[in-house]
């Protein structure tokens, strides 16, 4: 497929707020934007103060106890989100699953952010963001029923308070939209169930590749026009599939906001504090009437598009070698260190929690049987409706011949 | 209370009191505000319910449907206008991967109360993209429930129904039928009212049903009377619903008539027409005393307005069909077995 943007060069792209592109002639094919996009914590761990965005994070500065706390649970879920994506890959290698698609480098974004939000919060996100819905409270065990095939989703929305994933690229966008004005309604409806702290919000995530579907844009139109209380989270992750990030934009992602009329915030996405920070701040604009934010975090999908892709058709090793420089937790684990927050026993404990997490996964995973063939016409329509009931009992009386035939023939195959 | 409304009034009415029972019914389309819709429809509902129940959109449909997923997610009751048939594609996706399939993904957990209104249909002599009749996309999505109203009294009745309904409602509105007016009880009571997917016998008749839906129930009306004439009674059924269809009630007509056409706007190929007849043919084929025959629009795209007489099934090419299945013209040479009309020269009209 012929590169209608050229080779636009990486570093010399413009960051959030600036409004040309410099041309250059390198042969780049990511974005090398993580040297000028916001970060607390730099790639060899060291702490950088930033008093805009430290404002966000008194709590984890603390130096009490609690904040250790915090902070040893951002470590620990990234941990464990690594632990279990690694789980997952092997159990599609296993044959116990249809596919995978890794979240591998992604932890520090998706951590980030899921920690900053609020039990009433709601997130609408696509199908890689397993550290997000761990965090909201899915069991290890419902996250692998959709890859396994034997479901589209696998657990409840509205007891975690995040959708089930969404494989329609950018659609999941204008659902939060939806819902965020609803929260606005409900605002309207009942003053009075508004506490202190502003109303829910709600958090959209999609793909550097998603960032040129239709549905993504319109969603930006909508909740900038209405003022609605989403974050647009976008993990600028480098790839979409084998497609570069500069096949979909030649300015930065995050530079697009200022055109919709809201604030547009580029954050190192390897750099979980600042996720955190970014995150919690712009939950905060949209909570009290401010409007919603897009977040570009910059990161790198380190692992295949899904466990059906290979990725050394289409980009370097040495690409690779360079994210993995920039890993999100050997970054914060060294910072920790520093600080006193992690030592080797700490250590041992996140990495025995994970293994216990992974284990929870296979388990869940493996025990999970195929349903029933006549679950196929459940759920359709949410009122009766006579003529699919007529469909399925017709299927049923089809499927009740084959248990006969099998039984007259002494076999438990269903072939005739 | 009974009042002579037009059917766009009609329609208005059973909005006004869809939201005046359930203040979580919430409107949104492009124009429907201030200005009422470009055919007025919700004309004075933002008056009484606010800006916040009755929304002004920006101008993109998968924005719009969307955004009502997402408003049903939250628990609202979302009724979505589409401001002209020829506009629905653009949401396409996002009435047929979320809307129509998010119950069953999330095995029941989330229902999404959506009614999506559409005008529909030819016959007005507009530009292009505004005389389209897109049923059959959405009857073969499962997930949908598709309905089509034909009366003042039905538009008032089954918007209601649809919007209360817990299912997605596609509801098409024809258009050039706005005007039509009758007697109509916006206030209902639903509990007592015919179900919304049951179809209904608009004239009985013992020698040919005749059925149809929407904007060509009242044409089909005529054809039944002109037929009479010639001392044939035709039987007009009003399908109401496309999605379910109520084959049950079509089955019982042509079991006694034998003889079965079906009459839609639409192309003719995968269109109602083809799923009604095949259905009726598994169903009661001993039955029948004719192939049944189908008359509908052709398989073009909607012409411009100087042709559209060509495209819309009228009286005359009713009347043929009646017929064609009656065995009572010779079918031209060159053409399919006897089981579509490309003639506008009927007899007996
Ligand atoms: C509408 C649509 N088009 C195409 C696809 C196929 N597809 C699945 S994932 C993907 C790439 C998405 O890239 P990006 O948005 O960057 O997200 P990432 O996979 O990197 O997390 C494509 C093309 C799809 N799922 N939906
Ligand atoms: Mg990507």
């Amino acid at each position: 497929m012929p590169d209608t943007m050229g080779d636009a060069p990486r570093e010399d792209l413009p960051q959030a707020g600036a409004t040309t592109v410099r041309e250059t002639s390198t042969n780049e094919t990511t974005q090398e934007q993580t040297d000028t996009a916001v970060r607390l914590v730099d790639a060899k761990g060291v702490r950088h103060p930033d008093p805009e965005l430290d404002r966000w994070l008194t709590d984890v500065d603390a130096g009490t106890d609690e904040a250790d706390a915090t902070l040893l649970r951002l470590y620990s879920d990234m941990v464990t989100a690594r632990r279990l994506d690694t789980e997952a890959t092997a159990l599609q290698r296993q044959g116990e699953l249809a596919l995978w698609p890794p979240l591998l480098g992604q932890e520090a974004a998706q951590v980030g952010s899921a920690r900053a939000m609020r039990g009433d919060d709601f997130v609408f996100s696509s199908y890689r963001e397993h550290a997000v819905a761990l965090v909201r409270g899915v069991t290890p065990a419902q996250l692998t029923p959709v890859w396994r095939g034997v479901t589209a989703s696998g657990w409840d929305p509205y007891t975690v308070g995040m959708a089930t994933p969404q494989v329609i690229i950018g659609a999941q966008t204008l659902h939060a939209v939806g819902y965020g004005l609803g929260v606005l309604a409900d605002a309207e409806r009942d003053p009075g169930s508004v506490g202190d702290d502003g109303t829910a919000a709600v958090v959209t995530y999609f793909g550097d590749g998603a960032i040129s579907q239709g549905d993504v844009s319109e969603a930006l139109v909508f909740a900038a026009t209405w003022s609605v209380p989403v974050i647009f989270f976008c993990q600028n992750n480098q790839w979409a599939i084998s497609e570069p990030v500069r096949l979909q934009s030649p300015v930065a992602l995050a530079d697009r906001a200022a055109g919709f009329g809201m604030p547009g915030v580029q954050v190192d996405g390897n750099d979980v504090l600042a996720v955190l920070a970014v995150t919690r701040a712009a939950l905060h604009r949209a909570r009290t009437g401010g409007g919603p934010t897009l977040i570009e975090a910059v990161t790198y999908r380190m692992g295949p598009h899904t466990t059906a892709d290979d990725p050394t058709r289409y980009r370097d090793a040495e690409e690779v070698a360079s994210w993995a420089d920039r890993d999100p937790i050997e970054r914060f684990g060294a910072w920790l260190r520093t600080r006193g927050t992690l030592d080797d026993e700490a250590e041992r404990r996140v990495r025995e929690e994970a293994d216990a997490v992974a284990a929870e996964l296979r388990a869940g995973c493996i025990a999970t049987e195929d349903p029933p063939a006549l679950q196929v016409f459940e759920n359709v329509y949410a009122t009766p409706h006579a003529a699919l009931d007529a469909e399925r009992d017709t299927y049923a009386a089809y499927l009740a011949t084959l248990v006969a035939d099998a039984a007259d023939a002494g076999t438990h195959g269903g072939a005739r | 209370m009974t009042q002579t409304l037009t059917l766009a009034k009609a329609l208005n009415a059973g909005l006004r009191r869809a939201m005046a029972d359930d203040p979580t019914v919430m409107l949104l389309g492009e124009d429907i505000g201030r200005l009422g819709g470009v055919y007025r429809v919700t004309d004075g509902l933002q008056e009484q319910f606010g800006p916040r129940r009755v929304v002004d959109t920006p101008l993109a449909e998968s924005g719009i449907l969307g955004t009502a997923v997402g408003l049903a997610y939250r628990g609202y009751r979302p009724v979505v206008e589409i401001q002209f048939d020829g506009f629905v594609y653009v949401a396409f996706d996002q009435i047929v991967s979320q809307l129509a399939k998010m119950h069953k993904r999330t095995e029941g957990a989330v229902t999404l109360p959506v009614t999506i209104r559409i005008p529909v249909a030819g016959g007005i002599g507009a530009a292009e993209h505004h005389s389209e009749s897109p049923e059959a996309y959405f009857a073969h999505t499962a997930g949908l429930r598709v309905v089509s109203v034909a009366n003042p009294q039905d538009a008032a009745t089954v918007l209601r129904q649809a919007i209360a309904c817990d299912d997605p409602v596609v509801f098409f509105e024809p258009k050039r039928r706005y005007h039509l007016k009758g007697e109509v009880d916006p206030d209902v009571d639903l509990t007592l009212a015919e179900p919304m997917d049951a179809a209904r016998v608009v004239a009985p008749g013992d020698d040919v049903t005749l059925v149809t839906f929407g904007s060509l129930v009242g044409t089909a009306l005529d054809a039944a009377v002109a037929a009479s004439d010639e001392g044939i009674s035709v039987e007009v059924i009003d399908l109401r619903s496309l999605s379910p269809i109520d084959h049950a009630r079509v089955e019982a007509s042509v079991r006694r008539t034998g003889r079965l056409v079906v009459v839609h706007e639409g192309p003719r190929h995968v269109g109602l027409g083809a799923e009604i007849a095949a259905t009726i043919t598994e169903r009661c084929f001993e039955f029948l005393e004719a192939a049944p025959v189908r008359v509908t629009g052709h398989d073009v795209p909607y012409p411009p307005a100087r042709l559209e007489s060509h495209q819309v099934p009228d009286l005359d090419r009713i009347l043929d069909g009646v017929d064609r299945v009656l065995g009572r013209v010779a079918v031209p040479a060159g053409s399919t077995t006897g089981s579509t009309t490309g003639s506008t020269t009927g007899v007996g009209a």
